[in-house]
């Protein structure tokens, strides 16, 4: 066994062992869990409406119950004592049985609800039929797996929420940005939905702040043909969804970097900053980690642009009369605009694309080339051999429910809570690479105070390696920075801080840091 | 092409290694019994607490040094040659040099008291200073109490380390409050209660006249100049460092406490430089002591240096003093210099705020007949250095500090302000009428 104590047992020594209370809290939530879990093999529990409150009220009260027997009795400030030596957070065995619990349930959950009561045509049973009752009560529909997910989704978010918010309770950044990502799950992914489908039964299930590409599905046809058979409350839905991504987003981003969207409004990021706090310190930090990273996530990005522009361009039609977006002024029109971003970042930007300009003509050019051929060498909205459906379903599958859920959610305590913000996501990606082309956003480094302690490296979630540029008094201005706020938190010397300012010397390359004498630093840095 | 050995692989030596390589072809080998590969020693704490593993302190991953052509020697170097240019090592291998760089840090003191060298008796600097730390206290089953000797900012952490085991602490501190001889008497009392708050055992004013042993040659009590004894199984000597430099006590390189250098942090031996906690000046530098035991002022040694040995001879020449540290939750940073009312010159005034009840407070330093800023300490609120930095330069007063503070503010977003309330104070306790003017990016990025 060595020194290191793999054993599962809770106990042990502080700072890794849980106090009296923390333990009846687990105990607590575990039973909440427990009681979900036997519905699972269909014990009948009688009074369904009940007994989900009763779990419901367990879970929640045990995490907040947790959260206060872990930090009320101590003095505000940093609380990662005895993150590496805990068994959860350290990848030991608690790690890894709850690593397998989550992509085991999310298998079930994409794959084979049947398992956990979803019947078609007929009454759920078993776990989905327990939440039957609140589904009712929201939508006037029996609950789906998807209710029963998106329910006990909003529950992680928000009672983790109040342990994150209880943890930094110095820290008013954090608390306002988990607040925020509270509030949005809480409304635009959980209530809002659902008393839309009440109100309107035709208006396609719509979390408003759940964007293209994120929401890959945004724009297929069953989707558009719901908002505008459903009137004009439909295409202000349809039109929203455009502008989010064309000018809210971009806009926003300008301002206050990516934060805005993926710290503070996201659902997955929601999650990740909440239920996922506890594993954000497993991010892998090397620089082969970060070229994967650039490598699969704009592949990510190619491939959402690919389908739904041959999803889109399938279902339109030829005939200008009778509309007037046809296949042809859609394909001219998405190559148009690609072709304006690529222009404006290779006249305005090159600098700070440097070699990776080639990366991202690469991409760009495998778009344009296949839409080209996609018009040209199809008529039924084929790419060469492939249907736009098949691309279609293999990008649901591979990045819509693989990635994002069964690895990105399911992996949080082996591979850390961004995994799949980090790797996967081809909202991320578009976001910060605005973030890091045009946008006011930096993390300012504060002149010679940095000491390498490595605390900001370690607690980014996703993987940046902070100290790397805090220590050559560098701003860090990376796109895939969200923005969490983590590093300046867990800095012990003040060093580092989140900021909107000018766009001019955002992007500073120092060799000597502040401090030496004026003429070294002139000598060095003019070189 | 020159040999340049580093002793050391610390910050000095490191920061040294990689500017030698942005600068020139120079083969170059760093030699370290401590540790394979760089690290960050002001982390070590953390790795104790559970906040870090020890591979998270190595700043570089270890294809750095390859990939970067610097030579990595794990080795104790015993003698130095300087006629030969030679360096022998423990293991009877040698090393031959061109240029000789020494950079070997500190030690913790020793101060003579009967039983310091114990078992269970150790101070917190190295690498293995950290691994018997967790052999002697490795949860408050094995380690009952703990006594901590000497008020400084590694008494402190080492304190905070033991604490985030739940093991108890006792802490002498010499002095009548905690780190007077540098922070200003409200400072020092704010963090005398707030190490109470943290449960730590504060005796002030005490002095350890002995460690006790059991009867295998361990620790089991320390007694007090009060004539207390304390039992415990660890004792910690935190009473500042020294220079590490023992094994050139032969060499012929003139040493004082520690290597004597000149302003080009060459020694009186041609070809044999020091950087870093070991490098004494002849005289100290502005306000700056002889020996600076500072992380940046090792790496600014190693950056100058840098440029001397690639034949672009700098003066080793620090520019305005600051520093920083944490004492347990409470962050602080100084820039400029605020002396304690035991080392203050006649000229130096205080102007000080704290709040009300957050421990939160700041000391401007300033001159009483010219008012000219000399300096600020700052508890609980971030600043920004460059800011800092140029008034410094400027010569700017204090009432200038004062209207323009809140652009030197550095906390997060969203954190509470405290500029109008020091201002008020300000201009209560001095009789002025200034009005703090609003934070203005224009001017703040004039200058970064």
């Amino acid at each position: 066994m060595g020194n290191f104590d793999r054993s599962m047992s809770l106990a042990g020594e502080p700072p890794k062992a849980l106090n009296t209370g923390q333990k009846l809290a687990v105990l607590m939530g575990m039973t909440g869990m427990g009681i979900l879990i036997l519905q699972l093999f269909n014990l009948n529990l009688g009074n369904t409406a009940l007994w989900l409150s009763v779990a419901i009220l367990a879970i929640f009260t045990g995490i907040i119950w947790f959260s206060q027997a872990a930090y009320a009795h101590k003095q505000k400030g940093i609380k990662n004592d005895g993150v590496w030596f805990k068994s959860i957070s350290s990848r030991g065995v608690l790690a890894w049985m709850a690593g397998i619990a989550l992509t085991g349930f999310y298998i079930v959950l994409y794959f084979y609800p049947e398992y956990l009561g979803l019947v078609k045509d007929g009454d759920n049973t078993g776990l989905i039929a327990l939440f039957d009752p609140l589904s009712k009560g929201l939508s006037g529909n029996p609950a789906s797996q998807w209710f029963v997910y998106g329910t006990m989704y909003t529950v992680a978010i928000l009672a983790f929420g109040v342990k994150f918010i209880w943890k930094y309770r110095h820290n008013k950044y954090e608390q306002l940005r988990t607040v925020s990502v509270m509030f949005f799950q809480t409304a635009f992914a959980f209530f809002i939905p659902e008393i839309m489908a009440r109100l309107n039964g035709d208006l396609p299930y719509y979390d408003l702040k759940n964007m293209w590409p994120l929401n890959y599905y945004n724009f297929e046809r069953y989707r558009i043909n719901g908002f505008i058979d459903s009137g004009s409350v439909g295409m202000t839905m349809l039109f929203f969804g455009i502008i989010s991504i064309f000018v809210i987003s971009p806009f926003l981003t300008y301002k206050y970097g990516k934060r805005w969207y993926c710290s503070w409004v996201c659902g997955c990021g929601g999650l990740a900053e909440t239920a996922g706090d506890s594993f954000r310190q497993l991010s892998d930090k090397s620089k082969f980690a970060w070229k994967v990273e650039r490598w699969v996530v704009h592949s990510v990005v190619v491939f959402v642009t690919l389908m739904t522009t041959a999803v889109i361009y399938s279902y339109l039609g030829n005939d200008t009369s009778k509309y007037w977006l046809t296949k042809t002024v859609f394909i001219s029109g998405v190559a148009f605009i690609l072709t304006a971003v690529f222009a404006w970042v290779m006249i305005y930007k090159r600098e700070e694309l440097a070699k990776d300009a080639k990366y991202g003509a690469i991409g760009y050019f495998t778009i344009i080339v296949v839409l080209i051929g996609m018009h040209f060498f199809s008529d039924s909205g084929n790419i060469f051999i492939f249907k736009a459906e098949t691309l279609r379903s293999t990008y649901s599958f591979l990045i819509g429910s693989i990635f994002s859920g069964v690895i990105g959610t399911g992996f949080y305590p082996i591979l850390g809570n961004r995994v799949w913000c980090r790797f996967g996501c081809p909202m991320a990606a578009v976001l910060g690479f605005q973030q890091r082309m045009f946008s006011k956003f930096r993390i300012t480094t504060n002149g010679g105070q940095c000491i390498s302690c490595g605390n900001c490296s370690t607690y980014c979630e996703m993987g940046i390696d902070v100290r790397a540029y805090a220590q050559k008094g560098e701003n860090i201005v990376r796109s895939s920075c969200v923005g969490c706020g983590i590093c300046s938190a867990v800095c012990p010397r003040g060093v580092l801080k989140l900021e909107n300012g000018p766009e001019k010397g955002r992007i500073n390359s120092k060799d000597v840091l502040l401090g030496n004498d004026v003429d070294l630093m002139d000598l060095v840095n003019n070189k | 092409m020159d040999h340049i050995v580093i002793i050391g692989n610390g910050i000095s030596g490191v920061t040294l290694a990689r500017h030698i390589r942005k600068l020139s072809d120079k083969k170059i080998t760093i030699i370290s019994a401590e540790s394979d590969y760089f690290f960050s020693r002001t982390a070590l704490m953390y790795v104790y607490m559970g906040h870090m593993k020890f591979e998270h302190t190595q700043p570089y991953e270890n294809w750095f040094w390859k990939k970067n052509r610097i030579d990595l020697v794990n080795g104790f170097v015993e003698k130095v040659e300087t006629d030969a240019k030679k360096l022998v090592l423990k293991d009877g291998s040698s090393i031959s040099y061109d240029k000789l760089v020494i950079a070997t840090g500190s030690k913790p003191n020793k101060f003579g008291w009967p039983g310091q060298d114990l078992n269970g008796v150790q101070g917190l600097y190295s690498k293995q200073d950290l691994e018997l730390l967790e052999k002697n206290a490795p949860n408050n089953k094995v380690c009952n109490r703990a006594v901590i000797v000497g008020g400084g900012l590694i008494g402190i952490e080492m304190a905070e380390m033991l604490r985030s085991r739940e093991i108890p602490v006792t802490f002498l501190v010499r002095e009548k409050s905690f780190w007077n001889g540098v922070l200003p008497a409200g400072e020092s009392a704010m963090i005398n209660e707030h190490i109470l708050e943290h449960h730590i055992d504060l005796q002030l004013d005490t002095n350890l006249e002995k460690i006790i042993s059991d009867d295998n040659g361990r620790a089991k009590a320390v007694v007090t100049d009060k004539g207390e004894t304390i039992e415990c199984n660890v004792v910690g000597l935190t009473a500042g460092v020294t220079p590490n430099i023992d094994f050139l006590k032969d060499s012929g390189i003139e040493l004082g406490r520690g290597v004597k250098v000149n302003r080009f942090l060459e020694t009186n031996v041609k070809d044999v430089f020091a950087i870093g906690d070991c490098a004494e000046q002849h005289e100290g530098i502005g306000s700056r002591r002889p020996i600076e035991a500072v992380w940046y002022t090792g790496r600014m040694m190693g950056e100058a240096l840098a440029q001397t040995l690639c034949d672009k001879p700098r003066k080793y020449t620090p520019g305005h003093w600051f520093n920083s540290a944490k004492f347990l939750d409470v962050e602080y940073q100084t820039y400029g210099w605020v002396f304690s009312e035991r080392s203050k010159k006649d000229n130096e005034q205080h102007f000080h705020w704290r709040h009300l009840s957050e421990k939160i407070c700041i000391t401007v330093a300033f001159d009483k007949d010219s008012h000219q800023f000399l300096g600020l300490n700052t508890f609980g609120i971030r600043m920004r250095h460059e800011i800092f930095d140029q008034w410094l330069t400027e010569n700017r007063d204090i009432d200038h500090v004062m209207t323009y503070l809140r652009d030197a503010n550095f906390d997060p977003e969203f954190y509470k302000l405290y500029e109008e309330e020091i201002v008020a104070k300000y201009n209560a306790d001095f009789n002025k009428n200034i009005s703090p003017k609003k934070k203005s990016w224009k001017r703040i990025f004039s200058i970064a």
